[in-house]
């Protein structure tokens, strides 16, 4: 793979060209990254919301779920992603961006100008919020690559996409791209959630899946970039935990092009799913096993077919493994997906009200979004729990032969694996 | 005119007072340095303070010293290369010596610290939850491909998946040691620990005694230039092969095991001579470049079914390009032997002059397959001078997937590194086929001490895994975040990939 470089600029000349390998040391870093050169270190509060009937929730729900969970944070870091919340442009892919100043914006623009057709380009509405100080300048553009300069490269539209991000990320000094997926966007920013959530006008989008995320972080410099979620494509991700293995994960993910240039835990568990979904095509379920594998023992007792599958898994994805405590949801267009690490040492609760599904680091979260949910349970270690949308295209590889409702249940094992406490 | 001008090294002290005159360290001592004249006299030139008598004796009234004769101080010309010109001067030939390089250079190891979880992430206590070791050694795919098994589930595709690996209970093996080099109690010793522990013993290049048959899924056979013992049946009776192509202690020569040391057994193992001095060739002499390395492979290969085939090489310059060549060519594992390696014969000249650390080549050989997208395709298995568990995180850290240990496993069995394995008359009965030596093994026993060492080392990575907040250790492979350099200059850590303290 040799690409050309989207853009070239004096400060980022040292970098290698993508897919090569960063320096020890991180070599020359943009701006917004050289911020945070340090991982960073934090615990958090998530939730995330999933009407399986794909009827619409305003963002004030998303805004509520957060709210009570106000206690997880400290105030730097909010922030939330919707999804089906573009559907007059359904099929371009929308860029949530951050500038520093206004050269940034230029820069990151010329990059658009060159590789994309722009369709519109907008400032992001926003309202004046208490609390909320020193925003980066905020655009959003929806564009398509340009076609001439996708075929040249030989990619994909989703790959030319990521690769323009890495690429913005890493080398446009003062840009970063908060989000870039299709039909879906990410408002997150330093401050509170409910903060973040009004000064971004939330509950004037409507969506059918909503994530969000309360951030305590403990050596941040407080930068808009750094707060969750975290996204690539359509994926976005919240997080809350700690991933021991962070090393060898981004060391891994280098690999495969992938560079991790944030120092945070997300950024991983973003790409690793990325990876293994939408590049290595392993089924939902399989790729949350890989992350968060049942121990050696459970799978030798496994029945012959299954116990070959996962011991496979793990030999194959044993540095992809995420060790350390964590809970994550993971959006995306057609559902959502929330996991637990191996030995479950993070919250999350989960609950089912008919076709809504939620969940959220504490059961408050959940008792005040659904007023009469049908059960409320806590997932196990390692057992994800995943919400599908009946109708919508189903991202992910493997499972198409089964109904959208047989899907979220067969998968989330929410019937018999979890420890089901039966409320309504 | 003196027959010799080299002084002894060391000094046998017998307090004669407490000395019971019963002659148990005349009998003990394989290099003959007592003779026994109502009371033990000994030879101080020819001791090797190996230690044996020292264990023995029953009154413990001996005490080795080092016969510490004043030298002019010249640290260019240290007393080390003075001996060396008095014995070449005598000898005319090249000097043999056993065991690893023992010159001071740096070691890498002794800079390197590991981290431990405050606060932010918790430490996980072995004690009280899961904390995996086991390893997978050979090739893996770049992904795992299902297909729906029809009841909701999935199964590998055709031909997915890891079968050809082989499982490790430990990231731990031993490393080749020859039958013929050591005593086949010394094989013995190592089949029993392996199969115990879950690991793998290594045959080295002196072919598989038949006593050893029953432990096949636990012994690697090894293939090297001189091809002893090597037929269709000793291919297949390993769990996986080895190609040898260099070694730490000797990088760029070939193995050399004394006439005397080929007796009967041996002879029938190796499939040569009784008495004849095994020499095996420098190079293989079917491989002169790597198309040639990747033929042998694929006949090893062919010859066994698929079995997973290994090479080994020696830690040298340009390893990290050589790695990725035998990647390339079809091997399963790349065994990286690095300068401090030792056991068997070896030129002192080549042991201490040649090669690079093993920390340096695990560093970059996994880099270098990480950078080619090729690091799934093989596991590197680091050896050259383990000698803790420290040393086995360590390497772990910076990439590798399995060590491998062979000084400090004979050391459970008594070696004492005196470096007289070349002489075949080790006292403690290890590098030696005298029967009169070879019996001090049992085999029992030594398969006990090696299992109680692999054991104590395997808990003592638990620790360190627990330490570090991670709870398997694929966690730890590869992940130098976890590691920082104290006192190593930046371009070295730059090589290992890993951050000075501090930062
Ligand atoms: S060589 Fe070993 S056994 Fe012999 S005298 Fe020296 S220490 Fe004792
Ligand atoms: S073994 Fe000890 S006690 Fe016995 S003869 Fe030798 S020195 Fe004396
Ligand atoms: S194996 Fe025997 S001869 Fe070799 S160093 Fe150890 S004790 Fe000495």
């Amino acid at each position: 793979m040799t690409y050309e470089p989207l853009l070239q600029r004096a400060p980022s000349t040292k970098l290698p060209t993508f897919p090569d390998r960063e320096g020890v040391f991180g070599g020359e870093r943009p701006s917004y990254t050289r911020e945070a050169p340090f991982k960073i270190h934090g615990g958090c509060g998530l939730a995330g919301i999933c009407d399986e009937s794909g009827k619409m929730m305003s963002g004030e729900t998303a805004i509520l779920a957060m709210a009570v969970q106000r206690d997880r944070g400290n105030g730097l870091g909010g922030g939330y992603a919707g999804y089906g919340i573009y559907p007059e442009f359904p099929d371009h892919f929308c860029f949530h961006m951050m500038y520093h100043d206004v050269k940034a914006k230029e820069d990151a623009e010329a990059v658009f100008d060159r590789y994309f057709v722009v369709d519109l380009a907008e400032p992001m509405p926003t309202r004046p919020v208490k609390g909320i100080s020193n925003a980066p300048l905020l655009w959003r553009y929806f564009l398509t690559p340009e076609p001439h300069q996708l075929e040249m490269t030989d990619m994909t539209a989703e790959d030319y996409v990521v690769h323009a991000v890495m690429r913005i990320n890493s080398q446009v000094d003062g840009a970063y791209v908060a989000s870039s997926g299709k039909n879906m966007g990410a408002f997150k920013g330093v401050g509170f959630p409910e903060e973040i959530g009004h000064y971004f006008i939330l509950e004037e989008y409507e969506g059918h899946t909503w994530v969000g995320h309360n951030r305590f972080p403990t050596n941040t410099p407080g930068w808009w970039g750094g707060a969750h979620p975290f996204t690539l494509l359509d994926w976005s991700i919240v997080h809350n935990g700690e991933i021991s293995s962070y090393g060898i994960n981004s060391r891994y993910l280098e690999q495969f092009g992938y560079r991790c240039t944030l120092g945070t835990d997300t950024e991983v568990a973003a790409y690793l799913f990325d990876l293994m979904l939408r590049r290595h095509k392993l089924p939902l379920e399989l790729a949350c096993k890989a992350l968060a594998p049942p121990l050696w023992s459970e799978i030798d007792r496994m029945p012959e077919e299954e116990r070959e599958v996962m011991r496979s898994l793990r030999a194959v994805y044993g540095s992809a493994m995420l060790n350390g405590p964590f809970a994550i949801v993971l959006g995306f267009n057609g559902g959502m997906v929330a996991l637990n690490d191996r030995i479950k040492l993070r919250p999350l609760v989960a609950a089912r009200q008919g076709s809504v599904l939620m969940v959220a680091s504490e059961e408050s979260a959940i008792r005040e979004v659904l007023d009469a949910p049908d059960r409320v349970w806590t997932p196990r270690a390692g057992e994800p729990v995943i919400a599908r949308i009946s109708g919508m295209d189903w991202p992910i590889h493997g499972d198409l032969r089964l109904p959208a409702s047989e899907v979220s249940c067969a998968m989330s094992g929410v019937e018999d694996a979890c420890d089901a406490v039966e409320v309504a | 005119m003196p027959t010799t001008l080299i002084q002894p090294e060391f000094k046998v002290e017998i307090d004669y007072d407490k000395c019971h005159k019963c002659g148990r360290c005349v009998q003990q001592c394989g290099w003959g340095v007592y003779s026994f004249n109502e009371r033990p006299i000994p030879d101080d030139a020819k001791c090797r303070a190996c230690h044996r008598c020292v264990t023995y004796c029953p009154a413990r009234c001996i005490t080795i010293r080092k016969n510490e004769l004043a030298f002019r101080d010249n640290p260019h010309w240290n007393t080390g290369l003075r001996k060396a010109v008095w014995r070449q001067a005598e000898s005319g030939g090249v000097m043999l010596t056993g065991m690893g390089n023992d010159k001071p250079y740096l070691n890498i190891f002794d800079h390197l610290v590991l981290d431990a979880c405050q606060v932010t992430n918790p430490s996980i206590d072995p004690l009280r939850e899961p904390m995996e070791l086991r390893t997978y050694l050979g090739r893996k795919p770049d992904s795992v491909e299902v297909e729906p098994d029809g009841n909701g589930g999935y199964k590998l595709a055709e031909g997915a998946g890891v079968s050809n690996n082989i499982v490790l209970d430990a990231p731990i093996i031993f490393s080749p040691m020859s039958y013929g080099s050591v005593s086949l109690n010394v094989h013995k010793s190592l089949a029993m620990a392996a199969e115990h522990c879950g690991i793998l013993m290594n045959t080295g290049e002196g072919g598989l005694h038949a006593d050893l048959y029953p432990y096949a899924d636990h012994v690697i056979v090894q293939v090297a230039s001189g091809r002893f013992g090597v037929n269709p049946e000793y291919l297949n009776r390993g769990a996986a092969m080895e190609i040898k192509i260099g070694q730490g202690a000797k990088p760029g020569i070939g193995g050399h095991l004394p006439g005397e040391k080929i007796v009967s057994a041996v002879s029938e193992t190796r499939m040569i001579p009784q008495g004849t001095d095994a020499i095996s060739p420098a190079p293989h002499h079917d491989i002169y470049s790597i198309e040639d390395l990747r033929q042998l492979i694929y006949s090893l290969k062919e010859a066994t079914g698929y079995k997973p085939v290994g090479v080994k090489i020696a830690a040298v310059h340009n390893v990290a390009a050589i790695a990725s060549g035998i990647v390339r060519a079809g091997a399963d594992y790349v065994y990286l032997d690095g300068f401090r390696g030792g056991t068997g014969a070896a030129p002192q000249i080549i042991r201490d002059h040649i090669g690079i650390p093993v920390e340096v080549a695990i560093a970059v050989v996994d880099q270098r397959l990480r950078d080619e997208g090729i690091r799934n395709q093989a596991s590197i298995v680091a050896a050259g001078s383990i000698r803790s568990s420290a040393d086995m995180a360590k390497a772990i850290a910076l990439g590798a997937d399995v060590v491998a240990i062979a000084s400090a496993a004979l050391m459970a069995l008594g070696c004492h590194l005196c470096q007289g394995c070349h002489t075949g008359s080790c006292s403690w009965g290890i590098t030696t086929q005298k029967p009169e030596l070879t019996r001090r093994i049992d085999p029992e026993w030594g398969a006990e001490r090696l299992t109680n060492l692999i054991h104590a080392w395997s808990h003592e990575l638990q620790e360190i895994l627990g330490a570090l907040g991670v709870n398997a250790v694929e966690s730890l492979r590869g992940s130098r975040e976890r590691l920082r350099a104290i006192g190593l200059d930046e371009q070295t850590c730059n090589v290992l990939g890993v951050k000075p303290v501090g930062l």
